[in-house]
């Protein structure tokens, strides 16, 4: 069993992932609130608090720079977070992975819905923080509309990425260490809160080779500004690739894990 | 007797954890329509080899068909004939009882109004309707295992496998499960089970195997089994050398447990006649021989884990 053998899926992904929107719809007050409250807050403390001593970046005001990085934040955490500590609480605690496998579904299937259900909250949560951003008119329409399909592939790597931690993690409390090493440094250094050309050259290079949320704000910021990047295309294309070796990757270490 | 064709046919069937042989070349063979049962200590490779027949667990090497079909390779389809009780609860604490059910009817390709009207009707066998809109953390632990059993009929499978069905049950809610076991049986479903309970095995299994160290020790009906290792009864005495030397002059079955003398006999009458008669001797009790007295016999007294 290597690291990269392609999994053999069928349409079965799907039912995990109604499973996983049904237990969210059960709840949904609760669910739907944080996309709605977090872009209001970072804009209020970040772009109209702090901002106020920022004339200009980059020729346009603070709030409008960082509107589009409050989007790939939101689409980031979303899947991570729910294929990391979401995923491990039903692979572990509740053991809803073993009650799966025991139908038709295969340990593949059931990895994949996880993925895909991870990308789908990625998919509500940027659709829901649009129209709040764009109520205060730092977001150009109707081209920004093409964040909403685009979340659901950039929260599809993100899921990718939280479910190969899941897989390796020995226990819930080491998932501390790829949240506070990986997702936190992204989340300050990835052309969020500042341009990525003012880090050093090395530095810039570093974050657009390992740090998935660049490309993702590159791609938000082209939309949200309607000015595409010079490398649109090469964001996307690291996209894809990565998205799609990580899956591959994350559904063997899950069967590596699971499958004894 | 009209042979019928078997449902579950292991052949040297071995499986390996790194160095660790789990279940080492065991062969056996289930017929349509068997309870039958696995019996044997914590780590015998009960659960490693209900694993391997239920497709999560793939083999190390030798053959494992069930309803003649590779486990291998013809997973989902196997799957689909099977109904599972783990041993360790996994119902869906975020869903009811009755959301527990249909979520794991849609694993089946079960259409909706079909599920319904089967949740309906095992929710009633399984004395749990009442129980239909509660949380699952507001079922008892009897309840918990009635719900795993409806959940495992919910395909109306050909065949049950079940981990321990009764582990920490009350009396009642095991005579219960007991019942709806046999209640399948009659259907013609094909029940395969572990247990570390011998009533539960002498009472259900038609047939049986004691498994140790990865081993299958015995097979055989639980009756035949007990007659053929132990006897009809058992006598037991209080162990000194006065009735070591009795009973070997006597030519009896004896086993020395502890601080008691198990005489293994058919005659328990003319064991007690001739202990009182021929040794000076404390107490005397006689039972009849059971399931356990063969299951201790094979697999000693001594601790495991």
């Amino acid at each position: 069993m290597g690291y990269f053998t392609l999994p053999r899926l069928s349409n079965r992904v799907w039912k995990v992932w109604s499973r996983n929107r049904a237990v969210f719809m059960k709840t949904y007050r609760v669910n739907f609130f944080p996309p709605f409250l977090e872009p209001l807050l970072y804009l209020f403390a970040l772009g109209f608090g702090l901002g106020r001593y920022i004339d200009v970046v980059e020729g346009m005001s603070y709030p409008r720079f960082i509107a589009p990085a409050l989007i790939s934040i939101s689409i980031m955490n979303s899947a991570f977070f729910e294929c990391t500590y979401g995923s491990y609480v039903r692979m572990y605690y509740q053991k809803s992975f073993d009650a799966i496998i025991a139908t038709p579904l295969s340990i593949e299937e059931v990895i994949t819905g996880e993925l895909l259900w991870g990308a789908t909250r990625s998919l509500i949560y940027a659709t829901i923080m649009l129209p709040v951003i764009a109520a205060f008119g730092l977001i150009e329409l109707p081209l920004s509309l093409l964040i909403i399909p685009f979340s659901f592939l950039a929260g599809f790597l993100f899921a990718a990425i939280g479910m190969c931690f899941t897989a390796i993690t020995p226990n819930i409390n080491a998932l501390n260490y790829p949240s506070f090493l990986f997702i936190t440094p992204m989340f300050l250094f990835s052309g969020t809160f500042f341009p990525l050309e003012l880090l050093p050259q090395p530095l810039q290079y570093f974050a657009l080779a390992t740090l998935p949320l660049t490309h993702l704000v590159g791609i938000t910021r082209s939309l949200t500004l309607a000015e595409p990047s010079s490398y649109l295309v090469l964001h996307l294309v690291w996209i894809v690739v990565v998205s799609f070796i990580l899956f591959v990757l994350a559904v063997n270490l899950m069967k590596r894990r699971l499958i004894v | 007797m009209v042979a019928i064709a078997p449902v579950i046919v292991a052949e040297d069937l071995k499986k390996q954890f790194g160095e660790f042989t789990a279940v080492d070349s065991i062969s056996f063979s289930i017929a349509e329509g068997e309870i039958f049962g696995f019996l044997g200590p914590n780590g015998a490779g009960k659960t490693t080899t209900m694993k391997m027949i239920q497709c999560v667990s793939p083999k190390t090497s030798g053959t494992l068909t069930v309803f003649g079909m590779d486990v291998g390779t013809h997973s989902r389809e196997i799957k689909h004939l099977l109904g599972v009780v783990p041993q360790e609860n996994n119902l869906d604490p975020d869903f009811t009882v009755f959301e527990n059910l249909l979520v794991y009817s849609h694993y089946f390709d079960l259409p909706r109004a079909r599920a319904e009207s089967t949740i309906m009707t095992l929710l009633d066998f399984m004395q749990l309707r009442e129980k239909k809109d509660k949380p699952i953390e507001q079922l008892s632990g009897g309840m918990k295992r009635r719900l795993l059993l409806a959940r495992a009929l919910i395909n109306t499978p050909r065949m049950l496998i079940l981990d321990e069905p009764t582990i920490g049950l009350d009396p009642q809610a095991r005579h219960l499960i007991w019942d709806k076991i046999k209640a399948l049986k009659s259907q013609g479903i094909t029940v395969v089970f572990t247990t570390h309970y011998m009533d539960e095995a002498a009472r259900l299994c038609d047939r049986l195997v004691i498994m140790d160290y990865g081993r299958i020790l015995v097979e055989g009906g639980p009756d035949a089994l007990v007659r053929e290792y132990i006897g009809t009864d058992i006598v037991e005495a209080e162990h000194n050398p006065g009735v070591i030397t009795c009973l070997t002059r006597s030519g009896a079955k004896y086993d020395v447990w502890g601080d008691t003398v198990q005489v293994y006999t058919t005659n328990p009458q003319e064991v007690i006649a001739s202990l009182l008669h021929d040794c000076a001797l404390g107490t005397i009790t006689a039972r009849a021989a059971t399931l356990e007295d063969v299951f201790l016999k094979l697999t000693g007294k001594k601790l495991r884990e």
